[in-house]
């Protein structure tokens, strides 16, 4: 069992002579503080997750210039809209194909794929696996609530057998997608899963994803308390975090494929893969090089200004 | 520019309006080379005649020994129509494709096959003129039989004048890779010699044998 | 500014009109593409990832059009200048990322070679069918620019064209083949880099911080910045105000629909490409596009020979369509005659534009094989009243 904590490295609040004494959060300077209030439901875990990744940047030490959030539609598909980066919100599920020619177009970029579980497992799924098997270098949070939010609540491929949604009024019965175990068989080379009460590691991973080469993947188990939690008799945020601490078992070395999410059982979490395999660049110029020699013209990070 | 031979004969054809145009149609099965030879035909005459030619194929899903044809069209002028309406030249290179297309051979027209694989069962329009080449022979004596459609290529040179010798051969040359360029340029002078011979025989196709530039190659 | 040499290959070529698009589209700055395989329009990316690596850019394969349509996007905002290849049943894929890139103002070109349809249809036979589809395909309101090959020849420089239109409007440009130009071979020739007008992107002179991703402009076409610069900027396809930002509003709402829709408009001068042939003093004249202007011609030309004066209006650009020129023409002659292979597209507005200030002959072709000209000479028998 993990236990949360909060990371501390972060300046908490300096006041310079003569300002606003006004303490600021310091992930402030990541944030589109023009566009508050943002949308999200009070106890809703999605912001919980951009304060974690706000730090995660923070600890990384990227020139924030060159680091791209692209989103896909629905209530973490607002993360683009908010986060103080160049910052694209596409269409639903096809976050990864807009990221693919961002990243291959200008190398350079940090390419992040900010979403929810219907945008990136059931409209945009396909993508999801070819990114994996590719190897692209993305890096991918998928923020799974359950359920489609957005539109009201309804049955996703990620809700739990057994759970009460508005187009399942008598209870799910479709298994639940285990995606984990999904975008590993796929070749993702980081898989990791961790819940929103579960921060500091989240924020670890998000930290590993920004720095490593690769398709990195990141779940966030993450509460609806307005749609999925009420309905089901979960209670409200704080209850889904108690319950979140409850059930959750940390463990690195789980088999993926018996980590499928129920309605109230075991929730296992942890960094599940990390494994290093040429990414799509690099395969691409190593094949390039070989069959081409001289003739190869490596695309840089350079754009081409027409 | 060359002279358009076989059109000579054809000056009442009902699209008179565009005049000084030959239609061409070559056929075969997939893998004889019947598309590339289209192409070389059309390259020789729209990039080193500097007349205009069309050049469409026809697309069968299989990939291997379905039935394969393109359509040229050779013209003075801009070619508006790309499709062939009734040929001036069928190039039958298989018996399905000679039974497919004979039909739409004009009276008066072309007709060329590879001897060995196309047998005349039909009644052919009036005044077709036929002549035969053992295309597949020659290019399996020349060493290679993929090169059947250019020995197919230089008798077509000979029997018709619609391209030049000349551009034919930069034709050819410019769209086989260079350490097959001997070898087609070979099957290229063997289908030429062959062509001239049989036209300067006077002989029909059937009796073509009896020429020895001809039977050389039959033993 | 002029062509990049290294994508050029300058010189006289026996090229199919699908091999001459690639060719337009190297020679007009593209150095991404992203494709999913659809006959009859695959040989134009198996040619340009054959061409790419060697002038300095990327091909991918993706595992859709949807993905194709969309990877495109991410790598003109990455700054590289992209297309995608498809036919009808990926066309129709594509059309929710044709409303993307018309709402974020990307710059891209969309390439239909057109097969007969619905559904699977005639994947290796022609057809004139999509023309609605590139018009109206994408819901909501959207202006867009599509242009009509009828040679390899022109596959070749209306695809330099293309790239160029999409830059200097902010728009989705469609180049709209089909089948018989995309398989025919023909001579193409292509001029030397220094004679190719290539239009360069738009882009910001501000600093990050004054940049405005969708501010007014005299031409109101907003210049644009990359991804990774320092403006960090938003782009979202919900309907958004200057900044970029979501507003949810009736005035943002028209203010941007009405901007994307005026740009065009105000452009159409420079957009319009329309060829005439003997149009004063015709009774009749033919109205055509893509490989039907060429059957059309025959036609033409053999109604003259019966004496008929006709004259032919050939659609070098269908969207927007040339709605005044139309109505002019209306007023002069006896009928219009609309051959296209398809039941009456084009033929609509053709209709629409005359306000019946003159007959608008159809002449609908179900797609598989051109018309026979003999069709198009009844139609203009018809309409000269013989």
């Amino acid at each position: 069992m993990s236990t949360a904590e909060t990371p501390t490295e972060m300046p908490l609040c300096e006041q310079a002579p003569g300002e606003n004494p006004i303490c600021e959060n310091p992930v402030e300077q990541f944030l589109r503080t023009d566009r508050m209030p943002h949308i999200w439901c009070p106890g809703c875990g999605i912001g919980t997750t951009v304060n974690c990744f706000a730090r995660a940047l923070l600890k990384t030490g990227l020139d924030l210039r060159k680091v791209v959030v692209v989103s896909g539609i629905g209530c973490t598909g607002r993360v683009a809209g908010y986060v103080k980066l160049d910052s694209f919100h596409t269409t639903h599920g096809r976050a990864i194909p807009f990221a693919t020619g961002l990243k291959l177009a200008n190398p350079e970029l940090t390419v992040v794929v900010y979403s929810g579980d219907g945008d990136l497992t059931s409209i945009g799924g396909n993508h999801l696996i070819h990114a994996a098997r590719r190897n692209l270098d993305l890096k991918v949070i998928c923020v799974n609530n359950l359920t489609y939010s957005m539109t009201g609540g309804q049955a996703a491929a990620t809700t739990p057998e057994d759970s009460i949604t508005t187009t399942s009024p008598y209870g799910a019965f479709e298994p639940a997608m285990n995606i984990p175990h999904l975008v590993a068989a796929a070749g993702a080379t980081f898989v990791a899963r961790w819940t929103t009460f579960h921060v500091a590691q989240t924020m670890k991973a998000m930290q590993r994803m920004l720095t490593r080469r690769g398709f990195s993947f990141l779940e966030v188990i993450s509460p609806c308390p307005t749609l999925y939690q009420r309905r089901n008799q979960m209670g409200d945020g704080l209850d889904t975090m108690k319950h979140y601490k409850e059930v959750s078992v940390s463990n690195n070395n789980a088999n993926l494929a018996e980590i499928g999410m129920t309605k109230s059982g075991q929730i296992t979490v942890g960094n599940f893969l990390e494994i290093e395999r040429p990414d799509y660049l690099e395969a691409m110029r190593a094949q390039l090089r070989n069959r081409l020699q001289e003739r190869y013209i490596e695309v840089g990070g350079a754009p081409c200004q027409n | 520019m060359p002279e358009l031979a076989s059109r000579r004969e054809v000056a009442a054809a009902p699209d008179a309006v565009e005049r000084e145009l030959t239609e061409i149609r070559v056929a075969g099965f997939g893998g004889q080379g019947v598309i590339l030879a289209a192409q070389i035909l059309g390259k020789a005459a729209a990039i080193f005649d500097g007349v205009h030619a069309t050049m469409t194929q026809n697309f069968g899903p299989e990939a291997r020994g379905g039935a394969c044809s393109a359509q040229l069209i050779v013209a003075r002028h801009p070619v508006l129509y790309p499709y062939v309406t009734k040929a001036d030249i069928l190039v039958a290179m298989s018996q399905e494709a000679f039974g497919k297309f004979v039909p739409e051979l004009k009276q008066g027209g072309l007709l060329l096959v590879e001897r060995d694989l196309v047998r005349i069962q039909q009644d052919l329009p009036e005044r077709v003129r036929t002549y035969g080449v053992p295309a597949t022979r020659i290019a399996e004596k020349l060493g290679k039989r993929v090169v059947q459609n250019i020995v197919m290529l230089g008798f077509f040179g000979a029997v018709t004048e619609v391209v030049s010798r000349k551009a034919m051969e930069q034709a050819v040359l410019s769209s086989v890779p260079a350490s097959m360029a001997a070898l087609n340029k070979d099957a290229l002078q063997a289908g030429y010699e062959v062509g001239r011979a049989c036209l300067e025989s006077r002989l029909p196709a059937s009796e073509c044998d009896q020429i020895p530039e001809y039977a050389a190659w039959l033993d | 500014m002029h062509a990049d040499p290294t994508g050029v290959l300058t010189g006289t070529h026996f090229l199919n009109g699908d091999q001459a698009c690639c060719e337009g589209a190297l020679a007009g700055g593209a150095r991404f593409s992203a494709g999913y395989p659809i006959t009859p329009s695959t040989e134009i990316v198996e040619r340009f990832s054959k061409r790419i690596p060697t002038i300095g850019g990327v091909f991918i394969q993706m595992e859709d059009e949807l993905a194709a349509s969309i990877a495109i996007q991410g790598a003109v905002w990455a700054g590289a200048k992209a297309f995608t290849v498809t036919s009808g049943p990926g066309f129709s894929l594509m059309m929710e990322h044709i409303g993307l890139a018309a709402m974020t103002e990307t710059p891209c070109v969309f390439v239909d070679v057109q097969r007969g349809g619905p559904s699977t249809g005639l994947p290796t036979l022609p057809a004139q069918g999509d023309m609605m589809q590139a018009r109206f395909g994408s819901h909501g309101d959207y202006p867009c620019i599509a242009l009509c090959p009828s040679s390899p020849q022109e596959c070749f420089t209306l695809m330099v064209r293309a790239m160029n239109l999409a830059e200097e409007f902010r728009t989705p440009v469609f180049l709209m083949m089909d089948e018989v130009v995309g398989h025919m071979t023909e001579r193409v020739q292509i001029p030397p880099a220094e004679t190719i007008a290539v239009t360069p992107r738009k882009l910001t002179d501000k600093a990050p911080g004054e940049f405005r991703p969708y501010e007014d402009s005299e031409d109101l076409v907003p210049p644009m910045a990359h991804a990774g610069e320092g403006y960090q900027f938003h782009v979202t396809g919900l309907t958004h105000d200057e900044r970029g930002y979501p507003s949810m509003t009736p005035a943002t709402q028209a203010k941007l629909i009405r901007r994307l829709r005026e740009k065009i408009t105000r452009g159409m001068d420079r957009i319009t490409q329309v060829e005439e042939d003997n149009v004063d003093g015709a009774e009749v004249v033919v109205v055509s596009y893509g490989i039907t202007m060429r059957v059309a011609q025959r036609a033409i030309k053999l109604a003259r020979a019966e004496g008929i004066a006709v004259g032919g209006m050939r659609l070098v650009t269908v969207w927007p369509f040339p709605e005044e020129r139309i109505h002019a023409l209306a007023g002069r002659v006896r009928a219009l005659v609309i051959p296209e292979l398809n039941m009456g597209q084009v033929a609509l507005e053709v209709e629409r534009c005359a306000r019946g200030a003159t007959q608008v002959i159809p002449v609908p072709h179900a797609g598989a094989t051109v018309h026979d000209p003999q069709q198009i000479l009844d139609a203009i028998r018809k309409g000269a009243g013989r």
